[in-house]
């Protein structure tokens, strides 16, 4: 129903997204006056998941009693809480702020829902202090807009079983070509070198931006579509090996079954982002002190790059009556030490400044990593990420397609190769059902 | 007889993995049998639910009961007059009225939820506890259900006598006809409260304040972290567990009843 309605609008806005220099500077002009402070006090909505965000909301309204934020919730974005914002942009009752995860930025914004917050002065002097792959996820590479504040970040690394490498006499991998070698050493000891996520996307698209691989594109008049350029191809060949081979165990992502391959020493590591630290310690909690964190496997030798699994920006609504507050307010949260701080205890978040990956809490040694420093791990990777990755304005219907395929390529029948071919046409055919350009 | 134990297997299993589940701590939930006990620690999970949030659980539950309960009861008094009098009263346009709202019948709860909330988006009402609660009186299959059994076991002969002596037409319907119409008002009641404890959609688009969320939409918010916040998996499922039981209890009491009310029905 949505789709229909908006059909027309969608093409429209998608043309002028990055657009032409004419009519940008224009519609900038009128966005700059509307950035202004509001006079007398105000309350602002925010709906975000994040658990425990009132604690850190608190600590805003306690010394901002001029600019009060209210805490709504709801399922997570792909849960629900997207589809709400997208009806709510329609009756006009958004909330002022809202959590928006990267990879579905683009679709808030080809729907023309979010306020530029580089309109904001206050927003402009702040940008250098972010990591700059950080803003580009908000930028989509253009210098003079953005369509939210970065929140966190994902930066990928390798999380292994030191105690069963080392007893087994297998070297820490630190290529890819290791890795598949440690693959056939750790299955001949009886384990999985890892387990390949079937339904999560996410994980794969980590390790195609690792790569190389981009697979969406805009360059101001049309979207292009390239879910099997050569380096994902190269990620799809190489992980399809490892499937056929029977190298790694396939079991549903995030399922208790998931849990208890770690927890019972199957599988021996996981290239997950800073966040699957916390899912490990919850979820084996038998292997306690026995993982370790290494950087992500190379393709090449020598090099240091990495990928970036999840994240998340806090936007502005084009609703919004009062932008300028809203960006104060995004702004503390997502660059203060007190709010970082705070957002990290109560929800594991993990900076997207550079400042944040440095503050304290992160250099502590961590007991289950066996009192490794694992931070310094994943700080190192955040600086290493490639920052054009650029994801489209539809990827619930990629990821769900995409899926479709993996799920049929572990069990044997195509190839994740295939599973992308198909992705590809169905998200060429979704974005034209949307009325947005596309090139073919 | 297999095929009835084979059925009763089918629907008791899930239960009973859920009530083994929800008895263990986290890690031995992932290492030990799941369709048998390990250490017991129900109540404990149970103490761990109820603080979490500053028992936000309780709260959701209930709200459950007020949407689930208020609407029922409400909606089972509305839907009886209306049956009741689509039987019993002759008017012009009364099968067209009564058709229409067959009619809705057809038209599944999910189809309405947006539409509403643009409705309710025109008058501010969204995120309230009467977004929620307001859609949730309408019951057209209860009508339905009450102009049958009113037709059938509530006879005009009584209703004349009433009349004459001297009983008005309200007081007529809740003195004499919703007592010979109770079995089939019981059967009305709990096929409402099942429908809108079930109708999961309209509060996930209505409600972004997660004091008013139902039972139902603030598990499936718990769960949706689970990636995030691993701990939440445990919770989910003891807070499973205990929101069915309003629902067994319900049944267990009221089924009596509804045996009695279709017993009834199938006489006549």
């Amino acid at each position: 129903m949505r789709k229909r309605l908006s059909a027309l609008l969608i093409s429209v806005l998608a043309l002028s997204a990055c657009g032409s220099g004419g009519d940008d500077s224009s519609s900038e002009g009128a966005a700059a006056a509307s950035c202004a402070p509001s006079s007398g006090p105000v309350t602002l909505t925010y709906t975000t998941w994040i658990p425990g965000i009132e604690n850190v909301v608190k600590a805003w309204n306690d010394k901002n009693p001029n600019i009060q934020v209210k805490v709504q919730t709801g399922p997570n974005g792909n849960g629900g809480t997207y589809q709400n914002f997208f009806n709510q942009l329609k009756a006009g009752n958004t909330p002022d702020l809202g959590h928006i995860e990267y990879d579905a930025l683009p679709s808030f914004r080809v729907q023309d829902g979010l306020f530029d917050v580089a309109s904001c002065d206050i927003v402009a002097k702040a940008k250098d202090q972010f990591i700059p792959w950080t803003w580009n996820q908000v930028s989509f590479g253009d210098d003079k807009s953005a369509w939210g504040i970065p929140q966190d970040s994902g930066p990928m690394a390798l999380f292994y079983r030191a105690d069963l490498f080392e007893k087994n006499g297998i070297p820490v991998p630190k290529t890819w070509d290791e890795y598949a070698a440690a693959a056939e050493k750790v299955k001949a000891a009886g384990g999985y070198i890892t387990n390949f996520s079937q339904s999560d996307i996410n994980q794969f698209a980590g390790f195609a931006w690792q790569a190389g691989g981009r697979w969406f594109a805009n360059d101001g008049q049309q979207w292009t579509v390239n879910l099997t350029d050569d380096k994902t191809k190269k990620v799809a060949d190489y992980w399809q090996n490892l499937i056929s081979k029977k190298l790694v165990s396939t079991v549903p992502p995030w399922t208790t079954e998931w849990d208890n391959a770690y927890n019972s020493s199957s599988a021996w590591t996981w290239v997950s982002a800073v966040w699957g630290a916390n899912s490990i310690m919850s979820g084996a909690p038998k292997t306690a002190g026995k993982w370790r964190v290494a950087p992500m496997p190379q393709w090449s030798a020598g090099e240091s790059i990495a990928g970036n699994w999840g994240g998340s920006a806090t936007a502005i609504f084009k609703t919004s009556k009062h932008p300028y507050e809203a960006a104060q307010f995004a702004l503390w949260l997502n660059t203060s030490e007190e709010a970082l701080g705070l957002l990290n205890k109560e929800a594991q978040l993990y900076p997207a400044t550079t400042a944040g990956t440095k503050y304290s809490y992160l250099a502590n040694p961590v007991e289950f990593y066996g009192d490794q420093k694992i931070y310094e791990v994943f700080a190192q990777a955040a600086t290493e990420v490639t920052p054009d990755f650029t994801w489209g304005p539809t990827m619930t219907s990629t990821y769900a397609n995409a899926s479709d395929g993996f799920k049929a390529a572990v069990s044997g029948s195509g190839t994740l190769t295939d599973a992308l071919t198909s992705a590809q046409k169905s998200t060429i055919d979704t974005l034209k059902s949307q009325a947005i350009p596309v090139k073919e | 007889m297999l095929v009835m134990a084979v059925c009763t297997l089918y629907f008791l299993v899930p239960i009973w993995w859920l009530f083994v589940g929800a008895s263990k701590s986290s890690d031995q939930f992932t290492s030990t049998n799941p369709l048998w006990f390990a250490d017991f620690d129900l109540f404990a999970n149970i103490g761990d639910l109820i603080a979490y949030r500053d028992g936000v659980f309780l709260r959701w539950m209930l709200n459950s009961l007020l949407y689930t309960g208020g609407a029922a009861l409400l909606g089972t008094v509305l839907a009886a007059m209306c049956g009741y009098a689509l039987a019993k009263y002759r008017f012009r346009g009364r099968e067209l009225l009564f058709n229409v709202v067959l009619s809705g019948v057809l038209v599944p709860a999910t189809a309405l939820a947006l539409p509403l909330f643009l409705l309710f988006s025109k008058v501010d009402a969204t995120n309230t506890f009467w977004a929620v609660f307001l859609p949730s009186l309408v019951n057209p299959f209860g009508v339905y259900l009450a102009r049958i059994y009113a037709t059938a076991s509530v006879p005009d002969e009584l209703l004349e006598a009433a009349r004459i002596d001297g009983s008005g037409e309200i007081r007529t319907f809740f003195k004499v006809a919703t007592r010979l119409m109770f079995p089939a008002l019981v059967t009305i009641f709990l096929f409402h409260f099942v429908a809108v404890w079930n109708n999961f959609l309209l509060p996930l688009i209505m409600l972004s304040d997660e004091r008013l969320f139902p039972v139902t939409l603030g598990l499936y918010t718990w769960n949706t972290q689970v990636n995030q916040i691993p701990e939440l998996r445990g919770l989910v499922i003891i807070g499973a567990l205990l929101s069915i039981t309003p629902l067994v209890v319900a049944f267990l009491l009221l089924q009596r009843f509804w045996r009695n009310g279709l017993g009834a029905g199938a006489v006549k």
